[in-house]
């Protein structure tokens, strides 16, 4: 098993470094010159020269990149070309409230999807079984982003129970914090638990198939207890696989959820980045997008070869 | 006292029988075969009496056991829990996939046990799941109880799944055949441990196969199944020696390899088993007898005369 | 005993087809009549209620809302059928490339394959966009890029299952060509699963598409887009929600009608779901 996760982490570092050199690359090869967007058509040559040498953009793209990379290494991303800020220190706190965002829209959703999925498979084949698996149907079909407008519409606009935007960081005032990550994270939970309840259900439904679930019955347990004891764990491993890649979508789902709720968190940071062509914090927010991505998938390698025996004993 | 008691079992799928009429006994302590090709119902039989059916699948008449005060058909599924892996266990037929991949083998054995509350706690448990593993004469059974299935043949679970089924020392064992995925030589030891465990435990023993000489060499009597419906019982010895049946004789002849046709050619059934809800009306036999005649066209009854019986209008040999 | 019970063909395969069936007819209408120009702007008639004139109302430059879902069925449809194209062209020789090819090399691809896979077809779309500039092309190419690991993924697991079948063990020995027994065998046999493929990245290309078109990284005015109609209409929420019910509800539909489409496609093609237990 060690020596699994030991390739798993090496896949990861590689996939990481790769990782890195193209979104390096790709908004290497963007036309126009970062110091003439910072400093304006009407700047002058020698100050152009000047900035560019500020920035380090006059040096070869090798040398770019290992300069930066390096930096991400400790945490400096490099200074905004628009703000002269550093980039680091608001990535970290941007990072932190969309964290906030897709743990919450994972648990709205796991708290739909465990449910509903286990109930539409063991009644798949009557009508309340059909009636959940056609709302989870329907719910796929719904952009996070819609159920977000209709959700303001109702709980913000005509019943003035929540807030229909904005952000209170934890620390200022729980209860605000809580009321407006409520939406939200409903908007995007609501729809991840529907893709869920689909997951679960049907590998509940392989799992009802196994003779091994037949055994536990043979044993004395009824369907219900021998789905719990039996069916649960060995379910688990591809709904764990599809949990990893949610997470990821769930990361770029927020993008979009920040917007309609105006907060501030990464995706708002790059979408402002993007449109004031401050290529330098695009290129921070997309590596840390990106890794993130990798590094969920890189643990739900792990967690599937922990949760699998057969991987387990193997090697 | 018979341990095991079905009469007039009907199983159906929308209206579509299935077994038609099964009706038999098996008592404490009897080794019974239940014997039939693929299709007629056998199967079926054994998981109705288990309570095990698919939803879809409608049952009717009766299934009881000597210590349990209800009937299994009609049950609910917590009555049915309560007698399952208690008072009757079952051994399926994959071995490679009736075990639960993710779940050490020795408590696999220890959890039915612990189901029905026969041992006070895990540790008495574990040691008991251990003790059985040896029973079943599984090398180093402490150490096979640590196990994974995946580590273990399929002998070696099949051996597994026969300690999980006799850890309550149920008065029945079904097994459904239990050897058929199991290689030639590695079959012959499974069936001898199985009659040896009964015998040695009392259990009644109901042995589902298609396979004559595994009856012969573990069963007392023999249930011969056709379409949905018992077509012939009695002693091994008497079934097998002097066939009443056309179906049987045919059976028989077919495994017989050196019983040949006037061609020189290996004897047959002719035809092929219809599919479920195809069989002619009257015999279901009829379309595939060479003795058939109109009578056949109503359907015998087996009528039994000390455990012996047959269902046919023209037996073999002439009438009894 | 084993119990056949066939299912008939599933109702999803029939609802999705009339679901992506309504669509694909509105966008072709749409072509040779709209009841009014979806882009033409009329102070006069801004925020109309839905009525006889205007089955939808208008939007706040008065513009008529039927017309502009009429057309931006067409745009949907549009980037769906380039970006799948896209993503079906690389990706499905992608993988039975990797499945035919020797073990490192197979391996390598589909460790790249998963790389991609890192950067979602919204986060490209958006780097794309600030790259190359942000319009339906780089949207559809974008969408197209990052759907292809699916695609590579699914050819090469069917491609490894035909390739080891009695016919292509059959073919190989009696010397045929990897290209011939690619072209011959594999292809046809993965079909079923590429379609089935095609039809689920459809509805992630007309979520994708929406949703970059709802940031302003899609479709450009004054082509209609079901998403910027979204995000046009989120200023006058409080008091029109019509105009975000609309576009929200097309779009839905669409989804819905390619999801069910590949389940339904899926049942009919999968072997693994035929006649179970």
């Amino acid at each position: 098993m060690t020596v699994q996760i030991l390739r798993r982490a090496l896949i990861f570092v590689v996939s990481a470094l790769v990782a890195s050199v193209a979104v390096f690359g790709l908004l290497a090869v963007l036309p126009g010159d970062p110091a003439q967007v910072a400093l304006g058509v009407s700047a002058t040559p020698e100050l152009l020269a000047k900035t560019r040498q500020e920035f380090g953009i006059d040096r070869p793209l090798a040398t770019q990149y290992f300069e930066w990379i390096g930096g991400v290494f400790s945490g400096d991303f490099g200074n905004s070309y628009v703000t002269r800020e550093p980039i680091g220190p608001q990535l970290v706190d941007r990072l932190g409230v969309t964290m906030w965002l897709v743990g919450a829209g994972m648990l709205v959703a796991l708290l739909i999807a465990l449910p509903a999925g286990v109930f539409a498979a063991v009644r798949h084949r009557r009508a309340s079984g059909s009636v959940i698996s056609g709302l989870s149907q329907l719910g796929v079909a719904v952009p996070g982003f819609v159920a977000a407008i209709i959700l303001v519409q109702v709980f913000a606009v005509q019943l003035r129970w929540l807030p229909a935007g904005g952000w209170t960081p934890p620390i200022v005032d729980p209860l605000d914090f809580l009321s407006g990550l409520l939406l939200p994270a409903l908007s995007l939970g609501l729809v991840q638990g529907a893709v869920l309840t689909r997951y679960v259900r049907s590998s509940v439904i392989d799992v009802l198939r196994e003779d091994y679930l037949r055994t536990a019955r043979a044993k004395g347990l009824t369907p219900y207890r021998a789905l719990l004891r039996h069916g649960l764990r060995n379910a688990s491993v591809p709904v764990v696989t599809v949990l990893g890649l949610q997470l990821a979508t769930l990361l770029i789902g927020a993008v979009v959820i920040e917007r309609v709720f105006v907060i501030p968190g990464l995706g708002s940071m790059l979408l402002d980045a993007v449109s004031n062509r401050d290529l330098l914090t695009v290129q921070g927010i997309v590596l840390v997008l990106v890794l993130a991505v990798l590094l969920v998938n890189f643990v739900v390698d792990v967690l599937y070869t922990v949760l699998n025996p057969r991987l387990r004993q193997a090697s | 006292m018979s341990a095991l008691t079905v009469d007039s079992l009907e199983l159906s799928v929308a209206g579509i029988p299935l077994v038609t009429g099964v009706s038999f006994t098996v008592g404490a302590g009897e080794r019974v075969g239940l014997i039939g090709e693929s299709g007629s119902g056998k199967s079926l039989t054994a998981t109705a009496v288990m309570g095990l059916l698919p939803d879809e699948v409608d049952a009717a008449g009766s299934v009881r056991l000597s210590d349990v005060d209800h009937d299994l058909v009609g049950a609910t599924e917590k009555q049915l829990a309560r007698v399952r892996g208690r008072r009757m266990a079952m051994v399926f037929q994959e071995p490679m996939s009736a075990l639960n991949p993710s779940m050490r083998v020795g408590d696999q054995v220890a959890e039915i046990m612990l189901i029905h509350g026969t041992r006070p706690d895990k540790a008495t448990a574990r040691a008991a799941a251990v003790e059985l593993l040896g029973q079943v004469r599984l090398p180093e059974p402490a150490e096979t109880a640590r196990a994974y299935p995946h580590q273990l043949s399929g002998g070696q679970r099949q051996r597994v799944m026969l300690a999980i089924a006799l850890a309550n020392d149920p008065a029945v064992l079904i097994c459904d055949e239990p050897t058929t995925a199991l290689d030639v030589t590695v079959q012959a030891r499974m069936l001898e441990l199985i009659r040896t465990a009964t015998e040695e435990r009392g259990t009644a023993l109901l042995f589902i196969t298609h396979d004559l000489a595994v009856v012969a060499q573990t069963c007392e009597r023999v249930l011969v199944m056709y379409g949905g419906r018992l077509v012939e019982t009695g002693s091994v010895k008497e079934v097998f020696t002097a066939p009443k049946h056309p179906y049987t004789r045919g059976l028989l002849d077919a495994s017989d390899l050196e019983a040949v046709d006037e061609h020189g050619r290996l004897r047959t059934i002719p035809g092929a088993v219809p599919g479920a809800g195809e069989f002619p009306g009257g015999c279901v036999f009829r379309n595939r007898c060479t003795d058939a005649t109109g009578d056949c066209a109503e359907a015998p009854v087996l009528s039994e005369v000390d455990d012996r019986g047959f269902a046919c209008w023209n037996p073999v040999g002439g009438p009894a | 005993m084993t119990l056949a019970v066939r299912r008939s063909s599933s109702p999803s395969l029939w609802v999705g087809l009339g679901l992506v069936g309504l669509v694909v007819v509105t966008a072709l209408a749409s072509f040779l009549w709209t009841p009014h120009d979806p882009t033409l702007v009329d102070a006069a008639q801004r925020l109309r209620g839905p009525g006889t004139d205007y089955v939808f109302g208008t939007d706040k430059f008065g513009r008529d809302l039927f017309s502009q879902v009429m057309v931006g069925a067409r745009t949907t449809l549009f980037v769906g059928v380039v970006a799948v194209g896209v993503a079906a062209l690389i990706g499905t020789p992608l993988g039975v490339f990797a499945a035919m090819a020797p073990k490192w090399l197979g391996e390598f691809v589909m460790r790249v394959n998963d790389l991609v896979l890192a950067f979602p077809a919204l986060l490209l779309a958006i780097v794309f966009g600030a790259v190359f500039g942000a319009d339906t092309l780089t949207a559809m190419i974008a969408i197209g890029i990052a759907s292809v690991p699916s695609f590579a993924r699914i050819a090469r697991s069917g491609a490894l299952g035909v390739m080891s079948t009695e016919y292509v063990l059959a073919a190989r020995s009696a010397g045929r060509s990897r290209t011939a027994i690619a072209v011959r065998h594999v292809l046809p046999n993965i079909a079923g699963l590429v379609i089935v493929q095609s039809s689920v990245s459809f509805a992630i290309a007309v979520l994708s598409e929406a949703a970059l078109s709802f940031l302003g990284f899609g479709t450009r005015p004054p082509t209609p887009s079901w998403g910027r109609m979204l995000q046009e209409s989120q200023e006058l929420l409080a008091v029109e929600p019509r105009l975000a019910l609309v576009p929200g509800v097309a779009i839905a539909i669409a989804v819905l009608g390619f999801n069910l489409l590949g389940d339904g496609l899926r049942d009919r093609y999968d072997p693994r779901l035929e006649v179970r237990r």
